[in-house]
């Protein structure tokens, strides 16, 4: 229970660095903070708290498949393995989290052109 | 017609990545209008051809992945037929519009690539059966949107989309918290077999609370993508800095299709409705109205008053979900709530359309005179008459005068809300509406009745493919209002069916919206 | 922008095929071993990208036009759609038709297991993989050369998927 309760802290971290910061470039950070904050989240969910020993993997589970102790030995290793859907998730999380860091990197260099600072309190409406 | 349902996602992805590549190759401007324009008109005929249709389920490349946990399901019921066509109606007038207006920015190709971006993934919402799937294209619409927003690389549009870039991005992250713990909780992540688990785990003697968490979360992360009202700072400032036909599509399709249809599935089709998740709805909507209305009757920019009424608006959709729900929950008659859901859903569709004309009208003004402010215009009636005339229609639309479609379903929301037993709340929605016309009844008297002030003395109508824009969008107006009382006829069954995807047993209800107001 | 020391400058032009022949192995062995479209496509992009910061601005301005990030970001993305629609030919979208049909329910049987974990073994999966690196590698050298190299341009397009 406690790592959930960690990604929640890493989140809370990642908004107050939005809320409170005066710069555009750490307001971004905060940002990303958020992401690794959900990704961390996600990965934990695969996680399997109750499995013991490692999961290695033997070429013996591979021949004559079908036959029941290598299907149930088979199966024991895929019971102590995490879960990989949560992987395939947070992938598909990065992926969108580096395309919303590329587009705010991109406003704050145009905002930059036109402001000569990166200071929020500089910006009209940005305020909140 | 059943592969026809991934096709309405993959072609305006390729479009989409074939217009930079028009661009770039220095092909001629009436190209790229030409192919957009086909698009859309695809696009919207596909999206006619399945209204009416049965209910069709897609799996994408025949793969269910381990009894369906793994695989992507694609469902088509009858609230995303309604969505469907709601989007593809604006999506044309919007494309149509922008041939001509999007000639004062810079790049159209890539304008159109973000446009169709946004477009494939807003079908992707509506079409999804996933929770996972629903996250991805929820963020792929968003990030065209943002980039949409600060198309016009002015200082306001690059503010507006950074602040709107920063709360989205909060939001979504929020959306994915509570997908992961669904995910926890359930073992899946596809809608139908999450909705199977739900009744095990919010069990009334034994509640898990993590289930309330997730529902939390995804509340918070869904309701900023609706604009309601504790989380609906972005929005008076990413509408009206957007160019006119985006802010068409924001206001008119995106918040409805990434906000409310989105908390609709969540909150009826997967969680399954129930009196906590009523009262939050309720709340939300309440508060919505009431702020939306308030904060836009002292606006003097033209589409920030109409961004604020488009959150007041939102606000009637959400309050008569939650009734529906509220109802539902408490086992109190079905007729009472599927008149709620059925008058929430005629109302999304009209917000649709009156508000997409709405913005179109504003833009057009924009267009011809160079400013927005409400005090340095007036008098346009005489120079620019269809803009004038669709401007009138969508005003008297939105501010809910009889013969237009604002009417209709601001009447079934509130007679439905008091027969639920919640005679504030309807008296409530009536001020609102009061308050919505005096908001309106100021824009017409500004913009379009009065003296023609000096600066303006030279402003012509626009041109042809905006007015035939608009005009469209009028005409959607006038014949949803006109026709709807026989599109509430059971035999139509364009608006219940969407409503009974919500909700079953319907058929009662129809009879309630046909025959009269008394269940 | 101006390159940067001798050192880097030489190491540079020593890694930097082995950093671009690292790439494409993870493009290719995708559906193996961790990696894929996406994560070798990112490789691909900054090895370019470690090219242009090392050697200066110079370095690109005869071999890469300002338009072709453009043009093979939309073929990559074009070439991965048109693979998900010949999905067709098999009967549904998306569908693995070059894959034999009864290998969908039961992918590891005693009498195809000489033939997994081979590069030719995923069916569509590899030409997807393929399709998606160069689309990500185009886009992100896209994003990096908009934004340090040519860079009077008025417009961005910020969409990176």
């Amino acid at each position: 229970m406690i790592p959930y309760f960690l990604a929640i802290v890493l989140l809370a971290v990642g908004v107050y660095a939005i809320a409170c910061k005066r710069n555009l470039i750490k307001v971004i950070i905060g940002s990303m903070i958020c992401e690794y904050a959900v990704n961390l989240f996600l990965i934990l969910m695969g996680y399997r708290w109750t499995a013991t020993g490692a999961p290695i993997r033997t070429p013996a589970m591979d021949k004559a498949a079908g036959s029941a102790d290598v299907v149930q030995r088979a199966q024991h290793f895929a019971n102590i393995s995490v879960d990989a859907l949560p992987q395939a998730l947070i992938l598909t999380s990065i992926v969108i989290g580096l395309g919303m860091t590329a587009l705010l990197a991109a406003m704050a260099i145009r905002l930059h052109e036109k402001y000569g600072t990166f200071d929020v309190a500089e910006m009209r409406k940005l305020q909140g | 017609m059943r592969d026809m349902l991934p096709l309405l996602v993959a072609l305006p992805l390729g479009v989409g990545f074939l217009m930079p590549l028009l661009e770039k190759l220095r092909e001629p401007e009436w190209l790229i209008d030409l192919l957009a324009t086909l698009a859309a008109l695809a696009l919207l005929g596909m999206s006619v051809s399945l209204v009416g249709t049965a209910n069709m389920d897609y799996w994408m490349g025949a793969w269910k992945g381990a009894s369906g946990i793994f695989g992507i399901q694609l469902v088509c019921d009858g609230l995303t037929r309604l969505m469907l066509v709601t989007v593809h109606i604006v999506a044309l007038a919007a494309v149509l519009f922008s041939t001509q207006y999007m000639r004062r920015y810079t790049s159209k190709g890539f304008y159109f690539c973000l446009f169709f971006l946004m477009l494939a993934g807003m079908n992707g919402v509506v079409l999804t059966g996933d929770m996972f799937n629903l996250f991805v294209f929820i963020e792929v619409a968003s990030i065209a949107s943002y980039s949409l927003v600060a198309f016009g690389c002015e200082s306001e549009e690059l503010e507006a989309s950074f602040k709107y870039l920063i709360l989205g991005s909060l939001a979504s992250t929020f959306v994915l918290f509570g997908v992961g713990i669904l995910y926890n909780l359930t073992g899946t992540l596809n809608m139908a077999q999450i909705r199977a688990q739900i009744p095990a785990l919010a069990d009334p003697k034994a509640p898990n609370l993590a289930l309330y968490v997730a529902a939390g979360f995804l509340v918070m992360g869904l309701g900023l993508k609706a604009a309601m009202v504790p989380f609906h700072a972005w929005l008076p400032d990413a509408h009206p800095a957007a160019p006119a036909p985006i802010s068409a599509m924001l206001s008119g399709v995106l918040i409805k299709a990434l906000g409310v249809y989105a908390l609709a599935r969540v909150f009826f089709s997967v969680l399954g409705p129930s009196t906590e998740y009523a009262a939050v709805l309720m709340t939300l909507g309440a508060l919505s109205m009431l702020g939306g209305v308030l904060l836009a009757v002292g606006q003097w920019d033209f589409k920030r008053l109409l961004a604020y009424h488009s959150i007041s608006q939102m606000g009637y959709v959400v309050l008569a979900l939650g009734v529906g729900a509220a109802v539902l929950a408490k086992g109190g008659p079905k007729p009472v709530a599927g008149l709620a859901i059925f008058g929430g859903l005629f109302h999304l569709f009209n917000h649709a359309a009156f508000k997409s004309l709405l913005f179109l009208c504003s833009g057009a003004t924009e267009y011809a005179t160079g400013t927005r402010q409400l005090k340095e215009l007036g008098g346009l009636a005489h120079r620019m008459p269809l803009t004038s005339g669709c401007c009138r229609v969508a005003s008297l639309s939105i501010a809910g005068v009889p013969p237009f479609n604002g009417f209709w379903s601001k009447l079934i929301i509130i007679v439905a809300t008091a027969q639920a037993g919640y005679p504030w709340l309807a008296a409530l929605a009536a001020l609102v509406a009061f308050l919505t016309l005096v908001s309106f009844v100021k824009v017409q008297r500004y913009v379009i009745a009065g003296e023609l002030p000096a600066p303006l003395q030279g402003v012509t109508e626009v041109p042809a493919a905006m007015q035939l824009a608009m005009a469209l969008l009028a005409v959607v107006c006038l014949a949803a209002g006109v026709l709807a009382p026989f599109l509430m006829a059971p035999h139509i069954g364009f608006l219940d069916q969407a409503a009974s995807a919500l909700m079953p047993g319907l058929e009662a209800a129809k009879a309630v919206a046909v025959g009269g107001i008394a269940p | 922008m101006r390159g940067m020391t001798l050192i880097v400058r030489t190491v540079t032009s020593l890694v930097s095929a082995f950093i671009l022949l690292y790439g494409i192995y993870i493009v290719l062995y995708g559906h193996l071993s961790p990696g894929g479209g996406f994560a070798g496509g990112v490789i691909l992009a900054c090895c370019v990208i470690l090219l242009v910061l090392a050697f200066g601005k110079k370095f690109v301005d005869g071999l890469i036009s300002e338009r072709a990030p453009y043009l093979w970001d939309c073929l990559g993305a074009l070439l991965f759609l048109a693979i998900a629609l010949a999905g067709y030919y098999g009967g549904q979208f998306f569908y693995n038709f070059l894959v034999a049909p009864e290998s969908h329910a039961a992918p590891v049987t005693a009498a195809n297991v000489a033939g997994n974990y081979r590069l030719f073994s995923s069916g569509i999966i590899l030409p997807c993989n393929i399709a998606i690196g160069i689309k990500v590698a185009a886009c992100l050298f896209g994003v990096f050369a908009v934004l340090a190299v040519f860079r009077p341009m008025k417009t961005q397009e910020g969409e990176t998927r």
